[in-house]
């Protein structure tokens, strides 16, 4: 049950911009949305839908450059053949992400952008510090799907699959406001809660996200993704890992290694990264760069065994890395 | 809730277990003494078709009307065969309408008020903004909460006007509004103080001495026609209740300690189940529409007699003046047997608003408080002789029904093995969390995840395949039968290995385990048949399709009597002004029903053929029903409808109920043999089940293919139980985390196995049709079955459900309970 709202259709990226407010709420895909509207999240009292503005869903490859209309669906992304060959990372984060459904339904923007999942900030019943309130009621209470990283302040895990393959890819994000257009690195686009725990990226309200632009790939690009949830089917992941690598000579000249479901924003390790680099890729070099992706992990009371999870997942994503071709 | 035969399906009562322990003759049985006991005798099919004894004959005597005895299945045109779902079309295609689709002409939309707190007294309910909203027409102060436990001794607890709040999310006040958003904004006017009290959610907790009470005093949960209600002289210290004894009523057998000493083999283990909620997709609620005449309501609900026995009750009504209409409904598991707390409100607020009110609860209302199967905590001690013959075996466990009693798991100790020296006890544990409610098979999923793990850890240290194991020590032909024809068409021999023989880190394991369940039928069993001048034939009865497909099971069994098919009888369900029908709960709707219908049918085509014998001016012993014609011996033949059309009459019609059991009164079981294949990922935690082979028995099996689905569904259920599903509260507030279908974990499309399901006909010379149920039976071994699969995979058995990642890799020595890797 939704509380009544107003609905406008948005005609163009400046439009849109022009209606936002904190009453007039964007609305993409529209999946997470629904699920604030109806635990009483989010009261708004209307609704842009940007989902009419023209050539917002395009895939296209531009002067080295991949671009990516944030209307594009997760199963459009998933079935993009140039996305398939090239982006395999990203092709593969969307494949895996929710349920046929929900994928013909989620805009990529928006799951760049969505909430995060935590059961206490998603029920009204819990007024947690991303909701201005003062407590995270994970960290005494249930918290077996938390961070394992940066979780001192608030411990939701970033939800976004496709973040954390654009990450590795090195995407950047278009966002446009009343101010004018900006460019946000991905690796910039994510707040951790120590910077500000209420807000999961740095648009400003009233400012759109209107492109993704990830660079072309060398021939020597290699990538894979991997999610491991508790179903397989309409789950949330327990660990993710995004890999790209460049291979130069036999070892690897370049990692990327980015852990979804493991920090409140998609987790860059940085010592897998630096432990792989200069390596041959082998099962050695991997099961060493994973035993660094899990330095410095605080689990809590219920969330151990996301370490060992994530060793083998970030182990095997790089060997599947380097297999694929 | 500990047992089916204390839901409150008196009748069936009558005719359960409870009887069994101590024989009497039941009602009907009496009434028939009283009259006169017109019986004959007859010769009756016995025994398990293909089985080495193979199917004889016993002789029974039996009411004389009853109609003679039907043959084997392998004789019969449309009984036993696969036969389409009858309403299958109309649900796919949307036509069917759910009571949840009811929209009645100036219908209001109701919606509860829910506490926010689990343990509180409420000082204030202020209702005056709420009413003043517009499109209000009605607000309701819940007054009495159905379906959980009461406090016996009021003047042990502080004085309150309102209900005492025992768990967050119960029911505490209703508006009802013209549209439903509304009433959602009026429900959330409505201004509710508490003063709160201590609580507990934690069954370990709630033992200790000194936990906060959920009430203060002895609780009893009172045997309504809502279900529910656990036995009512068993001892109460603190949150605790019992010992109970399990289902044979007396849970001490021999001596365990004589048996331990003759024991060369002893396993002793703990083992934890969650708890688990039913998960319908149609949640709990109803369309009441109150008129000066009576009350009609619209419910979604498994027994429409006993929804219209408690509204009766609550609004003191004559049974006369409340029908209930249930044409569809959208799963009931066992929690949806009474008029429930969103249905009593809504027929407060009909009465209130003087217009129909529509109520349903939302997902995380369903999820809190509708009911869910409690958790458990089973202490197992079992031991064996050389030869692997059980010599003793203890259990005792602790389980919380959260605010509710019936959290037993001893049913399936007791009377899946036989065991010369047994001792069982049962203890409720109060929390202040939502009260559980019979889930399909209570307590038994539970208890033969502790029993068949027991068994498989036994049979190891004896040193004996668990199949030889199970031979030695189960006395259930059909299992036998059913665990040798499983075996086969599993592979078992191939496929069971030492554990651990998988060298990499991918590791496959295969498993059995069993269940065992109870013939219980309810004698409120009726049914008319009416045949019309037109040759069509409609089949009619209050009993109400949970989704097993009883509508097509009648249709068969008309047909079959009438020699038509099932595609030519319309059957009519699910309306209390029909014949009365039993609840579809114990398994019990096919096995009490068809009886009835078998009766009403053959009464009916008596009257037929004597019509059509007058008519042919034939002998009425000349005509036979076959292939949808009407033949006298004479060499007449007409087809069924134009012999229809002979009649003097425009319909002959017959309406019969079921008669008692056949033969002597003792314990009837069902079973079920079920054998997982899994794999397990021991770097991840993650289990995969890959293949089940199931094979059952129901006494006569009527439609194969609903059966198949019942057992397909009941393996699904139970692998969901095994490995996703657990209703999360928070420790520190008490409120539920994951009332939703995304948090609360259900088995989905890509976690299914590939599942084979085989039946046996095991004949028992019990009724007219011989017929049993399967709906729980089906769901009972699976977890089990699962567990002693990936215990032969990774060679470390798993103590408690669900099966999650962090439990596998915290039994592998991965990762540590609660502390870094």
């Amino acid at each position: 049950m939704i509380p009544r709202f107003e609905w406008t259709n948005a005609r163009s990226i400046d439009d849109a911009i022009d209606q936002i407010s904190s009453k007039a709420l964007v609305k993409a895909g529209g999946v997470d949305l629904m699920d604030r509207l109806k635990e009483g999240l989010d009261a708004p009292s209307r609704l842009v839908n940007i989902r009419t503005i023209a050539g917002l869903d395009d895939v296209k490859e531009e002067s080295g450059w991949l671009r990516i209309g944030p209307m594009v669906t997760l199963a459009a992304i998933a079935e993009h053949p140039l996305i398939r060959k090239r982006y395999t990372v990203l092709a593969d984060a969307a494949l895996n992400a929710a349920t046929p459904q929900i994928r013909n339904m989620a805009t990529v923007g928006g799951n760049l952008l969505q909430r995060p999942r935590c059961w206490y900030f998603r029920n009204e019943q819990f007024h947690c510090r991303r909701k201005g309130g003062e407590e995270c009621f994970a960290q005494d209470g249930e918290n077996e799907y938390h961070a394992i990283f940066d979780n001192e302040i608030c411990a939701v895990v970033h939800p976004s699959a496709a973040a954390c393959a654009l990450t590795a890819l090195g995407a950047k994000v278009g966002v446009k406001g009343k101010k004018g257009a900006r460019e946000i690195s991905l690796d910039e686009l994510f707040v951790r809660p120590e910077t500000d725990v209420t807000r999961e990226h740095v648009l400003q309200p009233g400012e759109l996200l209107t492109e993704i632009r990830v660079p072309a790939p060398s021939d020597a690009t290699r990538s894979a993704y991997t999610k491991v949830g508790q179903k397989e089917s309409f789950d949330w992941p327990l660990s993710e890992v995004a890999v790209v690598l460049e291979t130069r000579g036999g070892a690897v000249s370049k990692a990327a290694i980015v852990l979804g479901a493991a920090a409140p924003v998609p987790w860059r390790a940085s010592a897998a990264e630096k432990a792989l680099t200069g390596k041959p890729l082998n099962e050695q070099s991997a099961r060493e760069a994973a035993t660094a992706a899990m330095q410095g992990a605080t689990p809590l009371s219920q969330n151990a065994y996301k370490i060992p999870m994530f060793e083998a997942v970030v182990r095997r994503t790089i060997l599947a890395a380097g297999q694929e071709a | 809730m500990t047992t089916i035969a204390q839901t409150p399906q008196q009748k069936s009562e009558k005719e359960g277990i409870k009887d069994e322990a101590k024989p009497v003759q039941n009602k009907a049985q009496k009434s028939a003494t009283a009259g006169q006991p017109e019986t004959r005798s007859g010769e009756f099919l016995i025994g398990i078709a293909g089985s080495p004894e193979g199917v004889n004959k016993i002789e029974r005597n039996v009411p004389s009307d009853e109609p003679p005895q039907l043959p084997p299945n392998s004789e019969l045109k449309v009984v036993g065969k696969r036969v389409p779902r009858y309403d299958g079309p109309l649900k796919v295609s949307g036509a069917a309408k759910y009571p949840s689709d009811v929209h009645l002409p100036g219908m209001l939309y109701g919606r509860l008020v829910n506490s926010t707190v689990p343990h509180a007294k409420i000082v204030s309910i202020d209702t005056s903004a709420a009413e003043k909203h517009p499109g209000v027409k009605a607000v309701h102060v819940v007054q009495s909460i159905l379906d959980q436990a009461e406090l016996q001794d009021k003047s042990k607890e502080i004085a309150s006007r309102y209900p005492i709040v025992r768990y967050a999310g119960q029911p505490v006040a209703a508006v009802a509004a013209t549209t439903p958003a509304a009433a959602l904004e009026a429900s959330r006017l409505v201004k509710v103080q508490y003063e709160t009290m201590p609580f507990v959610v934690e069954r370990d907790k709630a033992r200790e001495p000194n936990a906060p009470l959920v009430f203060p005093g002895t609780a009893v949960e009172r045997g309504t026609a809502g279900g529910g209600g656990g036995p009512t002289d068993v001892a109460q210290k603190g949150n605790v209740r019992g010992p109970n004894h399990g289902r044979r009523g007396s849970g001490a057998k021999g001596d365990i300690e004589k048996g331990f000493a003759a024991s060369s083999a002893i396993v002793e283990a703990e083992y934890r189940t969650q708890v688990q909620t039913h998960s319908a997709l149609e949640t709990h609620g109803l369309v009441a529409d109150w008129k000066p005449d009576g009350l009609t309501v619209y419910a979604s609900t498994q027994g429409t007699m006993s929804v219209r026995d408690e509204l009766a009750e609550i609004f003191s009504l004559p049974k006369t003046k409340v029908r209930v209409i249930t044409e569809f409904m959208g799963g009931g598991f066992g929690a949806k047997f009474g008029a429930s707390n969103p249905g009593a409100v809504a027929a407060h607020l009909s009465r209130k608003a003087g217009a129909p009110v529509r109520l349903f609860c939302d997902r995380k209302e369903e999820q809190w408080a509708t009911g869910n199967r409690p958790d458990a905590h089973m202490y197992v001690k079992a031991g064996a002789d050389k030869d692997g013959k059980l010599q003793a075996m203890k259990w005792i466990s602790y389980g919380s029904a959260g605010v509710g009693t019936g959290a037993g798991t001893a049913g399936p100790a007791q009377n899946l093995y036989e065991c010369p020296n047994l001792l069982a006890e049962e203890y409720d544990v109060f929390t202040n969390a939502g009260p559980g409610a019979a889930m399909r098979a209570p307590g038994h999923p539970q208890g033969v995840f502790g029993l068949e793990q027991t068994i498989d850890a036994l049979a190891e240290k004896v040193g004996m395949d668990v199949l030889e194991f199970m031979d030695k020590n189960d006395p259930s032909p059909a299992r036998r039968q059913e665990r040798r024809i499983g075996a086969e068409k599993f592979g078992w021999a191939q496929k069971r290995r030492k554990p651990a023989s998988d060298p990499g880190p991918v590791k496959r394991g295969v498993g059995v385990a069993q269940a065992v369940w109870y013939r219980i039928n309810s004698m409120d069993s009726g049914c008319e048949v009416r045949i019309h001048q037109d040759g069509s034939v409609e089949a009619l009865s209050a009993v109400q399709d949970i989704g097993g497909g009883i509508k097509t099971v009648i249709a068969q069994v008309v047909a079959e009597e009438l020699g038509l098919q099932p595609r030519d009888i319309t059957v009519r369900v699910g309306d209390t002004q029909l014949p009365p029908g039993p609840p579809s709960g114990g398994s019990m709707t096919t096995t009490s029903i068809t009886p009835a219908v078998r009766n009403a049918a053959y009464k009916a085509k008596e009257r037929f053929v004597k019509e059509v014998a007058s008519a042919w001016r034939v002998p009425v012993a000349s005509i036979a029903l076959a292939d949808g014609k009407v033949a006298s011996e004479g060499g007449k033949s007409a087809s069924f409808k134009q012999a229809a059309g002979a009649m003097r009459t425009e319909t002959v019609s017959a309406t019969a109920m079921r008669s008692p059991e056949y033969g002597k009164r003792d314990m009837t079981f069902l079973g079920g043999v079920q054998f997982a294949e899994v794999a397990v990922d021991t770097e991840t935690g993650i289990i995969r089940v890959e293949r089940f082979v199931a094979v059952h028995d129901c006494g006569r099996p009527i439609n194969v293919l609903g059966l198949e689905s019942q057992v397909n569904g009941g393996i699904l259920q139970g692998i969901s139980y095994a490995l996703y599903e657990d209703r999360r509260l928070d420790r520190n507030t008490g409120i539920m985390i994951n009332p939703n279908m995304e948090e609360y974990k259900i088995i989905g499309a890509k976690d299914m196995p590939q599942i084979e399901v085989h039946f046996i006909e095991d004949y028992l010379a019990r009724s007219s049709t011989d017929a049993g149920g399967i709906g729980e039976p089906a769901k009972i071994p699976a977890a089990a079955a699962v567990a002693n699969a990936v215990y032969n995979a990774i060679g470390v058995r798993m103590y408690e459900l669900p099966m999650t990642p962090a439990r596998v890799l915290i039994a592998l020595g991965k990762v540590k309970q609660g502390g870094v890797a």
